[in-house]
């Protein structure tokens, strides 16, 4: 028995050895050295390369495109989720399947995919190639899954009977929409919307075909990134990233927070 | 019963011109002018091996984090250990970090003058610009997936079923082989689906750490940017509509595993 836990003690010890080698080797070495580096110069050089007139409307940009396209994703994802629960018609699964698409397509293709259509060579005419409005449409097509994929299951254990009183004592659709199904979906849009939002401000794949890359117009933070790894100005990449990955991380923290929040409130 | 309908249609409508719409287009431009322009591009020696390394890249990287994911996964539900919470916010990171970031890093650590890079070079490893860097970038990209999907599963299993094979006076060795990989067969299925999905797909990470040299480090979606750059459509196409088919087998063995999950 002795024998056997000790042996079960190196077990642990070796798996969590593991777990922090692999962990350090793939990514905390490598997102403290993007740290280290975008600090190189001190902290005057890290503020003038972020207050940039370019890097900072790129930021400016890519937080507005996102915040828009989560606005946009929360009430047409919230739409979508409801009409496959609750709604029946042919073909429900085909369209149910569909909503992971974007999720298992490669961000390059879904890119080239929307210019295809939406591009200079577009059979119906419209063009948003190398427009912000082609930046938000990339933006909606890599986003669509999270709110959706967020809502449906609780949607899809919703009880009910709290909507049919609702309705048995008079209430409108909208009035038993608004006080009694949006409350208990609003947990999942939130986190939906964050998680979408992480995604959609550090996109690359789709956005940078469709884009043009247009400095000041269309120039998103992360294909600003690019550039400058491109023009070798490593230094000033690493710090705009850090910019980058504080809101990546600020994100995850308010979702996590909420989480624990709500957890404990149910309880 | 109208604002059904209007919903629908709108969902429906939503969904029709932002995916079905445009994909659709795509597998038609792709086969346009027939099979013949489509099998010609595909056998060509760059396209070829830019199939073979994306194949190659996702069975190093599946395997690997499969395997970081169970353990991990594991560790978390099952044991208490210092660190055990920032473990389980570090984890996340991966899917919240720009693709380009994760490139950014890895040619810091490993470029000239970086943490590794130099000395590795010394010792005749090139990892920038070449096959292991691509392989780092997508294994950090595709890292959660596994943990994710076990994870919770994991929780809902309960030890009772360990501790009796423990009782019986079986190994941890037998527990984790006859009793909990079992019980977790579905998640981690699951989340190996997820994660080869990803690892096919990724691009900006790859499109950093590759340096894009044709027929050695080219990658499927970096050989799809190439294509449409030289103003070779039928080849950016081409290569979409196997990354696609690729995608869409993902879809149906998720939706085969997210059924048989829920059940």
């Amino acid at each position: 028995m002795a024998l056997r836990s000790a042996s079960a003690l190196r077990g642990h010890l070796l798996t969590r050895g593991l777990i922090t080698g692999y962990l350090s080797l793939i990514v905390l070495i490598p997102l403290a050295a993007v740290a280290g580096r975008s600090f190189q110069d001190g902290w005057g050089t890290y503020w003038a390369t972020i207050t940039d007139a370019e890097a900072l409307a790129a930021l400016e940009f890519s937080l507005l495109s996102s915040l828009v396209v989560v606005a946009i994703n929360a009430v047409v994802g919230t739409l979508i989720a409801w009409v496959l629960v609750r709604d029946s018609f042919r073909g429900k699964e085909l369209v149910n399947s569909l909503i992971d698409l974007p999720f298992a397509l490669p961000t390059i293709v879904a890119g080239l995919t929307l210019l295809t259509l939406y591009g200079p060579t577009s059979p119906v005419g419209i063009n948003v190639a190398y427009t912000r409005a082609g930046v938000g449409l990339a933006l909606l097509f890599v986003t669509l899954p999270f709110v959706v994929r967020a809502v449906q299951p609780v949607l899809l254990a919703l009880d009910r009977e709290a909507e049919e009183a609702a309705a048995s004592l008079g209430a409108s659709r909208s009035a038993t929409f608004r006080r009694i199904v949006l409350p208990a979906l609003l947990p999942a849009i939130l986190s939906g919307v964050g998680l979408g939002f992480a995604r959609a401000i550090g996109e690359f794949g789709s956005v940078v075909l469709i884009s043009g890359n247009i400095p000041f117009q269309t120039e998103v933070a992360s294909v600003h990134v690019f550039g400058r790894i491109e023009s070798d100005d490593v230094t000033g990449a690493a710090a705009i990233s850090v910019v980058l990955l504080a809101l990546s991380l600020l994100v995850l923290v308010l979702i996590n927070a909420f989480t624990r929040w709500r957890t404990r409130h149910e309880h | 019963m109208s604002t059904r309908i209007a919903a629908r249609t709108i969902a429906l409508g939503y969904l029709a011109l932002l995916i079905a719409l445009p994909v659709g287009l795509v597998v038609w431009r792709t086969f346009e002018h027939g099979l013949a322009p489509v099998w010609t591009t595909m056998t060509q020696p760059d396209a070829l091996h830019a199939f073979w390394l994306t194949v190659m890249i996702v069975l190093i990287t599946v395997p690997l984090n499969t395997l970081f994911g169970v353990l991990c996964a594991l560790a978390l539900v099952r044991h208490h250990f210092p660190g055990k919470s920032i473990l389980n916010a570090i984890i996340d990171l991966p899917v919240a970090i720009s693709p380009v970031v994760v490139g950014l890093a890895l040619f810091i650590v490993y470029g000239r003058r970086g943490w590794f890079g130099d000395w590795l070079l010394a010792h005749g490893m090139r990892v920038l610009f070449a096959v292991p860097g691509m392989i780092l970038a997508t294994i950090f990209v595709s890292l959660p997936f596994v943990v994710r999907e076990v994870v919770p599963v994991l929780r809902e299993i309960g030890t009772e079923q360990e501790q009796a094979a423990q009782t019986l006076g079986a190994t941890p060795l037998q527990i984790f082989w006859r009793v909990t990989l079992p019980s977790i067969r579905a998640g981690v299925t699951y989340g190996v689906v997820l994660t080869t999905a990803r690892a096919l797909g990724e691009f900006g990470a790859v499109s950093i750490v590759s340096g894009r040299l044709s027929g050695q480090t080219e990658t499927l979606t970096l050989y799809v940017q190439e294509r449409f750059e030289q103003f070779d459509l039928t080849g950016a196409y081409t290569a979409s509509l196997v990354l696609a088919l690729l995608a869409l087998a993902t879809v149906v063995g998720m939706n085969a595993f997210k059924s048989k999950g829920a059940v």
